[in-house]
């Protein structure tokens, strides 16, 4: 390896990695305000990079069935909920929320579709569409079990994966898609060429952590997001309502999917599954920060990204065996450094109806 | 005097197992009501039902409210506070932060929650100094503080204090106490859980003595702290009280 | 009576399995030859999520090891499909037991998070191997043979498909009768207990790791001979999903719960396939959209399963018969004399933080005394046994027991020298009746081992350890109990039931956290005459109890702690009339 392939590496493995920071930025962000592990991010990463080329296709993008149909079941639920519990006069806000807010980007794609859409229009369209897919998941698939343990949570996220990637079959079919750059400039910096669409990634990541940050900090409603990572019941007993904080955590990380999704689409030909490998990866990058605090998960995330790419120069084909395999020793090193310390893990839920 | 709080007939259990069975009790508007038994006795799992944390059966009214209607945060927000006794602070946050968010509830007030903080803080001057610190590396008696305070932040018109003294020291006890009694003059009712029976007695207006999931003495607190069957289970064996 | 229901029922069912031949045509035959190889799969699921509570997405690598390794070895080298059958039990077993040691120590969410990683790496490997034939596989694999009597026939397989399972499932129904099999159910709700026990409770989850990559293995090896050709994308990560969708449809908990998910999911899946097509171009996908669908939906209404709504409508079967004569298990020799020292604390002290919970605290316990020890909610009790039971370590200061150092000791390995305790919180499994509770506790004394339990080799062990647990259940008096859930009894006879398995372990030094908390007025006699009895017989006792009329009428010595340190230390008398002791009681308020 050559130092010019090394630096050339770095920078490709910067670039991935800085995707992998936003995506697994989600993921931390919906762990820790509620404990679901949300495999099936990777998929909605996946759904945004497809409805954007399916709109600079022409072609009306599946996700708009998708969010219709989420839509349409969480509204039903929700109402019937309603209804049971003789809330009659939230049934409007919960219209609002769970079907009008939903459906309008999704006509609004409908519509769009078919037309020369330029960039400043497909993206946010993009957006708007994604954006609903995680909360509405959230709803349908995680309220219902709030209680349920941290392994039912996953099981039920893993199911999901598994629905929402079959869809992604039937929506876009098993062909590849890469969409428009997003800039073609190119910088020399000294001796080495920067592509404009490698700046953009990291700096959108950099920015979008900012705000993050920002949020979590500034904002009371950041704070309770915090509160309610570090202790629910402590949140739950100064007001905060569990369930309004997980729509608020799924809501920002569905944001954070999309953008990835967006960013990441001209990088790389994307399948109808190739999200979910995406957030696997980036779920190896927030379990090397321990899947506890941003700044590690960050640092995990461009390890991964700069593994990876460093990886596929020395074996292609394995590139996935090392990246997935390097989890083991990783996750043996964690439960070392953390023994003698806990000796009672977590109690499991034992209320499960087992007779 | 208005009746503030009626449970009748509560039960709660964890699974198959009862860990309440059938426990009645009245609060009146400013009272200061105290709930002592032995551990396991179901103190802690009465408190918990009332917040809204665990299922529960029977009949229970807060004003004119149907209580088994309302979640743990709609409690809150009628002014039902709970200080458990494992304090559940937000330990990887500020004290401020901590008492902040104890206004949650409250967001629409601003000025409001800025002036309650500069009151909690005036009140409790150790949290006033260690505001930027994190809530987990307060000591134990400081931590009790900024539960109380950070109940306080939410203007509770009921109180549920959970073991305030626990493991604290006789000085930092007698403090909290004073705090409690306090409390009582800015109108606050307060439901007070004590392994601590005679300092709880002390202080309260009236008694319940749980044992086993039921309430199996109750009457004025200044009456139970003399009758002779609590002194000999609950006022330190046969050790004749010093007074 | 109930006996004989419960085994018309099983016998029942295998004369079905034996007559379907007969009565199916072989398209349906073909299906119940794959219901059979997914339920072993699903059966090591079973054991390992349902019953030992590790949920792992990657059981179907496990099956893909075993196919590669048959078919590659009767593929590429002629071979034998039997010693391929070797190889991939060796190769399962093998791969499982370096995954387990690397990730099986990893709590919680951890582990199945790690199965994801795994599985999706073996199955890379798999389609990067060129000796594997990559992405397309191995074909022409020979079907199962043994001389000139070929299994190649539908039916001919079917039957040694269902036998060999119907072998399986009756050898894991003993295992988890045995003692390993106590060990592993007691596995789920917490690693306190176990290690209390003196269960080394890695080394249960790893064999029953390897146990299910094991029936994994077995699995893919009739997979890889039936099909004839094996490739990776049977053995993905979804391929995992579908495993596991089986075994928590069926009932995760539940031995028959692999037959019956497999079957509803294999049926399933054909009906889908024939339904789908007709709806839309990518039927193969919609399937895993209403699996998806069906799995959520499951675990917010049924997390149960099937089998246990069918077992509501069939007769319980008595699964503890009891002994009707056995020899006793042998009893530890006590060798302390009366008087000697059994445990030595000496300036034991545990920080969190910035608070010392227990601070420079010493003293003794004496061979044959009942010592209590008392103080305030949050003095720091609960901690200092935790320190002596291992459960937590102290910062500073030793702890020496019969004259071993134990300070640095495992729970595990200081309940096996003689220390039983019970719980302030109860530790108990509220779904194994009393008795198994209670055999836990005898785990230490006994010695049968996976294989003993599975093939019956036990029975004679086994029973001197039920008529000892039976023994002990009617000291506490539960004894007419024995074969109820442990989670039906209320919470003081709990407590009970909690000395019984402690007494159980025949300990030299029994501690006790609380244990007259929540008991009747009634019951704590009872209590107090059996600490009594078990002084008599040379037992040495630590109390933490808040009754003072239980704790002044039974000790013979107490030692009063407060804020962590060490307040006073004393006979009853001497104790109750100490002032600093009344003053931290009482706590006197201004």
């Amino acid at each position: 390896m050559t130092p010019e392939i090394a630096v050339l590496l770095a920078q490709d493995g910067i670039t991935t990695g800085a995707i992998y920071v936003l995506v697994a930025l989600g993921i931390v962000l919906i762990f820790l305000s509620t404990r679901v592990i949300f495999v099936p991010f990777g998929d909605v990463v996946g759904y945004a990079a497809l409805t954007l080329a399916a709109l600079q296709l022409k072609r009306i993008p599946g996700t708009v069935w998708l969010v219709l149909t989420l839509a349409a079941i969480a509204t039903v639920v929700e109402v019937y909920g309603l209804t049971r519990r003789h809330q009659a006069r939230r049934i409007p806000q919960a219209l609002l929320y769970y079907a009008a807010l939903p459906v309008a980007p999704a006509a609004t794609a409908y519509l769009a579709a078919g037309y020369d859409l330029p960039m400043w229009a497909g993206i946010p369209i993009t957006f708007a569409v994604v954006l609903p897919i995680s909360p509405l998941l959230y709803r349908i698939a995680f309220r219902p079990l709030a209680d349920a343990s941290v392994l039912v949570l996953l099981i039920v996220a893993v199911a999901a994966h598994f629905a929402l990637s079959g869809m992604a079959l039937v929506f876009f079919g098993p062909e590849g898609f890469r969409t428009a750059p997003l800039t073609r400039a190119f910088f020399s910096v000294g001796p080495m060429t920067v592509s404009g669409q490698s700046i953009l990634v990291v700096a959108s990541a950099a920015v979008f952590g900012l705000l993050l940050f920002l949020f979590f900090e500034r904002t009371l409603n950041g704070k309770a997001l915090r509160a309610t990572a570090v202790n629910r019941v402590g949140a739950r007993l100064v007001g905060i309502e569990l369930s309004n904080t997980a729509a608020t955590a799924f809501l920002l990380a569905s944001a954070l999917a999309a953008i990835s999704g967006i960013l990441i689409g001209p990088i790389t030909t994307l399948y109808y599954d190739s999200g979910f490998l995406i957030g696997l990866k980036a779920f190896v990058g927030a379990i090397i920060g321990g899947l506890v605090s941003y700044p590690a998960t960050i640092v995990g995330a461009i390890l991964v990204g700069l593994g990876e790419s460093y990886a596929s120069f020395w074996n292609s084909a394995l590139k996935e065996v090392i990246v997935f395999g390097s989890l083991i020793p990783i996750l043996l090193w964690q439960s070392f450094a953390t023994r003698g310390g806990v000796v009672e893990d977590v109690e499991e839920e034992e209320g499960e109806s087992r007779t | 005097m208005t009746t503030l709080l009626s449970v009748e007939d509560l039960h709660v259990s964890y699974g198959k197992m009862e860990a309440v069975s059938g426990v009645s009790l009245d609060m009146q508007a400013g009272q200061i009501v105290t709930v002592i038994g032995p551990n396991g006795a179901g103190k802690t799992t009465l408190l918990s039902a009332l917040m809204g944390l665990l299922p529960c059966k029977g009949r229970s009214r807060y004003e004119s409210d149907d209580l088994t209607a309302l979640s743990t945060e709609e409690r809150v927000r009628r002014g039902i506070c709970l200080v458990p006794e494992r304090r559940e602070l937000f330990s990887d946050m500020t004290v401020a932060d901590n008492l902040i968010l104890g206004a949650y509830t409250r967001w629409r007030e601003r000025r409001a929650v800025q002036a309650d903080l500069d009151e909690v803080f005036r009140r409790f001057p150790k949290l006033a100094e260690r505001r930027r610190q994190l809530a987990g590396t307060l000591s134990g008696g400081e931590q009790q503080m900024l539960a109380l305070g950070r109940a306080l932040m939410a203007k509770p018109r009921l109180l549920l204090l959970d073991e305030p003294s626990l493991g604290l020291a006789p000085l930092i006890v007698r403090e909290i106490f004073r705090i409690v009694v306090g409390l009582r003059e800015l109108g606050v009712s307060i439901l007070l859980v004590e392994q601590n029976a005679r300092a709880a007695l002390e202080t309260a207006d009236f008694g319940y003595v749980l044992e086993t999931g039921c309430v199996v003495h109750s009457g004025p607190a200044a009456g139970l702290a003399h009758d002779p069957r609590v002194i000999a289970s609950y006022l330190g064996g046969k050790v004749e009280p010093s007074s | 009576m109930k006996r004989v229901r419960s085994r018309l029922v099983m016998l029942i069912a295998i004369a079905l399995v034996a007559v379907a031949p007969a009565i199916f045509g072989s398209f349906t035959i073909t299906l119940m030859n794959y219901i059979g190889i997914y339920a072993m799969a699903a059966l090591g699921l079973v054991l390992m999520t349902g019953i030992a509570g590790l949920t792992s997405f990657g059981q179907a690598a496990f099956v893909g090891i075993g196919a590669y390794a048959t078919a590659w070895y009767t593929v590429a080298h002629g071979g034998s499909p039997w010693i391929g059958l070797l190889l991939a039990l060796a190769l399962t077993a093998l791969v499982a037991t370096i995954l387990g040691v690397a990730t099986l120590r990893l709590g919680g969410h951890f582990l199945p998070l790690s199965t994801i990683a795994w599985g999706i790496a073996i199955y890379f490997l798999f389609g990067n191997t060129d000796a594997l034939g990559r992405y397309s596989g191995l074909s022409g694999i020979p079907p199962i043979a043994i001389g000139p009597l070929s299994f190649e026939g539908t039916i001919a397989v079917y039957f040694f498909i269902w036998a060999v399972l119907g072998i399986v499932m009756l050898l894991c129904w003993n295992l988890l009768d045995s003692r390993q099999g106590r060990a592993i159910r007691c596995l789920r709700g917490g690693t306190a207990l176990v290690e209390s026990l003196a269960i080394d409770s890695f080394r249960i989850r790893l064999a029953v790791f390897v146990l299910a990559a094991l029936l994994a293995g077995l699995s893919g090896w009739f997979y890889a001979h039936i099909q004839r050709y094996v490739g990776p994308i049977q053995f993905d990560i979804d391929a995992g999903i579908e495993l596991l969708l089986m075994a928590l449809v069926g009932g995760a908990g539940q031995i028959a719960g692999a037959v019956v998910g497999s079957a509803i999911v294999t049926l399933a899946k054909n009906v889908l396939q024939d339904v789908l097509p007709a709806i839309t171009s990518y039927s193969g996908q919609f399937e895993a959209v209403v699996f998806g669908v069906v799995f959520i939906i499951l675990l917010q209404k049924a997390r149960g399963g099937v089998v246990p709504i069918i077992k509501k409508y069939l007769p319980r079967p008595e699964q503890n018969v009891l002994p009707i004569k056995a020899s006793p298990l042998p009893r530890r020799q006590r060798t302390s004399a009366p008087g000697q020292a059994v445990l030595a604390i000496e300036g034991a002290t545990k920080r969190f933080g910035a608070l010392a919970a227990v601070n420079k605290v010493s003293f003794e316990v004496k061979a044959r005394e009942v010592l209590g020890l008392i103080g305030p909610n949050g003095a720091g009790k609960s901690t200092l046994l935790n320190l002596i039971t291992g459960v937590l370590k102290p910062n500073t200061g030793t702890i020496v027991f019969q004259g071993a150092d134990i300070t640095k000791l495992p729970p595990r390995r200081i309940a096996a020298a003689g220390v039983a305790r019970t719980f302030q919180h109860v530790k108990l499994r509220p779904n194994m009746t009393l008795l198994d509770n209670v055999l836990l506790g005898i785990y230490a004394r006994t010695r049968a081992g996976f294989l003993a339990g599975a093939l019956r080799l036990d029975r004679a062990e086994e029973s001197a350890a039920r008529a000892e647990a039976l023994h002990q259940l009617r000291r506490v008096g539960l004894g007419d109990r024995y074969g109820d859930l442990a989670g039906n009894l209320p919470l003081g006879q709990q407590r009970l039931l909690e000395v019984a398995r402690a007494l159980a372990a025949d300990p030299t030094l029994l501690v006790l956290d609380e244990p007259a908390a929540g008991l009747r007025r009634l019951e704590k006699q009872t209590l107090s005459d059996l600490l009594r009895d078990l002084r008599t017989q040379g037992m040495t006792i630590i109390l933490v109890e808040h009754d003072m009329e239980f704790v002044m009428n039974l000790v013979d010595r107490i030692v009063v702690m407060d804020f962590g340190v060490k307040l006073a230390e004393g006979l009853p008398a001497a104790i109750r009339a100490d002032g600093r002791v009344q003053e931290a009681y009482l706590g006197g308020v201004a």
